[in-house]
């Protein structure tokens, strides 16, 4: 069984919104129509994404963190958005497990949209059906790109690679490998949807050092500086004497 | 969540539409075994075709919420999994029966049709009543399991939403029968004004008792699950545009907390003391236009009763969404 999925490393992510215009760029220009774009430079502009950047601050001021957060469909393994679907056009796929919507049978009544824990389905207002992540589906299977670009735009826009695309029920694919060696969660676990997507957590690098790592044991005397001198015609041994 | 007044009136509608249905039903297997006087068959013809027009009004305000209604036939297709593909099978089922139970009262037609003689009076109509009370019940169960099984909706999530929605169905359904019962047959009156009290009262405690736990409700859904980061303060910075989007229009009623607030009360005060003040008093003074004035009360209050019954309910995704920039 292959699940394809994005792990996101949020320590890597620095918040720059690539992945959401290149996520957007694809998308309205696929097959499936454009997505709807409403006054983009008016008062209310309002329109399409499958793929957001939010910008959390943990802690309070001086020990804060920011943490930039991109958020797009988690293709559950259990998604509560399609056994509610009314007409089977939200579907999960059993060959990759991508979450699909099917445009030509969803009456846009909205329903998945509140079964989503997570907000990542979107009405689209002009074509009045609900749309959501592909994953790029019309990307990573198309043979007449390089293999190298077979991979979703949102990943391939990533200028610091915090997004990670691969199989996460193979053990030893990059994404899973990710996933158990950095502590790889999944969002709001409580409600069971074992989304596909996972997160990476912010990670400190830090390093321990011991008092007696301070003072330095070859030095008694505790005096810095230029070692004396010894005649050049006197044995050298390391530490001893500085020629 | 934002109330969509296409479902407000959808749900109000056909509740009303069943609950008078049952009422209909009710008055003629009690007049089966003389336990109330029998009615002529135009009385539950014309009673069939008031509840008929109210499923149907409904069914035409749920068309309001599709965004292509043209292809609403699709959503029968997933009965094994979703709550609203069964409804959408039963509500038609209910119209066509509801349909049937008043034609064969308006035309007299009994089981002798089809060649079975029984000394009951109107035993075809009791029949094809009985599926229909079926189906009205199984209504009610399908209406209310489509906002109780999304779990992590959690003022939605409890059989109380089954509950209310049928015991607030059956109020009004009884309510509107008390007052076509006293415009066309002023024996039933008291029995039905009788059983929309009880019905009422019901609904009183459970839409209460709902209210409750609602109030002590603890929502499982945190920021720190939201986002995976374990820390007591985070706060939302940028929800990455500055617009607004489908996530910041429809999970939210957008209305000022003290309107919130006081649309409760309107509900409660409309749907339960003036309706039953005013049934009350067009009983005791045999008046039907009383008891439609108090019919027409209630169902104002149940459409603020839904309204808020929407509105009340917290969607998690709403944590995503608190801050513009």
């Amino acid at each position: 069984m292959t699940q394809l999925a994005l792990v996101i490393d949020l320590n890597v992510c620095v918040g720059c919104h690539a992945c959401v215009t290149s996520c957007k760029e694809w998308n309205t220009s696929g097959a499936a129509g454009y997505m709807s774009d409403d006054r983009p430079y008016g008062e209310d502009p309002t329109g399409n994404f499958f793929n957001r950047v939010q910008t959390f601050e943990v802690g309070e001021f001086p020990n804060t963190e920011t943490v930039h957060f991109p958020k797009s469909c988690l293709h559950c393994e259990d998604p509560p958005c399609v056994p509610v679907c009314p007409t089977g056009a939200s579907y999960k796929r059993a060959e990759d497990g991508i979450v699909l919507v099917d445009y030509d049978k969803c009456i846009g009544c909205k329903y998945c949209a509140w079964a989503c824990p997570y907000g990542v389905r979107e009405i689209d207002e002009h074509q009045k059906v609900m749309k959501k992540c592909t994953l790029c589906v019309d990307r990573i299977y198309d043979t007449t790109l390089p293999e190298a670009e077979r991979k979703p735009a949102c990943v391939m826009a990533c200028p610091t690679s915090a997004r990670l695309f691969g199989d996460v029920h193979d053990p030893n694919s990059a994404v899973s490998v990710a996933i158990s060696e950095n502590g790889g969660y999944a969002l709001m676990p409580e409600w069971g949807t074992k989304p596909a997507n996972h997160y990476l957590p912010r990670r400190k690098m830090r390093i321990k050092i011991h008092p007696d790592e301070l003072v330095r044991a070859d030095n008694p005397l505790k005096k810095e500086g230029v070692q004396p001198k010894p005649d050049f015609r006197e044995p050298s041994l390391d530490d001893v004497t500085s020629w | 969540m934002h109330p969509a007044f296409s479902v407000i009136f959808l749900t109000t509608l056909i509740g009303t539409g069943q609950g008078l249905f049952l009422a209909l039903y009710t008055a003629q297997v009690y007049s089966t075994v003389a336990l109330l006087p029998a009615q002529p068959g135009s009385f539950y013809a014309v009673g069939s075709a008031i509840a008929l027009a109210l499923l149907i009004a409904g069914l035409i305000a749920s068309f309001f919420h599709l965004g292509h209604p043209e292809r609403a036939w699709r959503s029968a297709a997933r009965w094994r999994t979703s709550w609203l593909s069964r409804e959408v099978i039963v509500l038609p089922a209910l119209m066509g029966a509801v349909a049937a139970y008043g034609l064969v009262h308006y035309y007299g037609w009994g089981l002798s049709l089809i060649g079975i003689n029984t000394p009951v009076e109107g035993d075809l109509a009791l029949v094809i009543g009985a599926g229909g009370v079926a189906l009205a019940f199984l209504l009610f169960l399908c209406t209310g399991m489509i906002y109780a099984c999304i779990k992590f909706l959690q003022e939605w999530a409890t059989w109380l939403t089954v509950v209310n929605y049928t015991l607030f169905g059956l109020a009004s359904g009884f309510l509107l029968a008390t007052a076509y019962a006293a415009w066309r047959a002023p024996a039933l009156m008291y029995f039905y004004g009788a059983w929309t009290i009880v019905a009422t009262l019901a609904v009183l405690v459970t839409r209460v008792v709902s209210l409750i736990r609602n109030r002590r409700l603890k929502h499982k859904s945190t920021i720190q699950t939201a986002i995976g980061v374990r820390h007591a303060r985070i706060v939302q910075k940028s929800q990455g545009f500055m617009g607004g989007s489908f996530n910041t229009r429809d999970f939210f009623h957008g209305v000022a907390p003290r309107l919130f607030r006081s649309i409760k009360w309107i509900f409660l005060v409309l749907v339960f003391p003036v309706p039953l003040a005013l049934l009350s008093a067009g009983m005791i003074q045999n008046s039907p236009l009383l008891i439609a004035v108090a019919f027409v009360v209630q169902y104002l209050g149940l459409l603020a009763e839904r309204w808020f019954f929407f509105a009340q309910a917290n969607h998690p995704q709403n944590l995503y969404y608190q801050t513009i920039s």
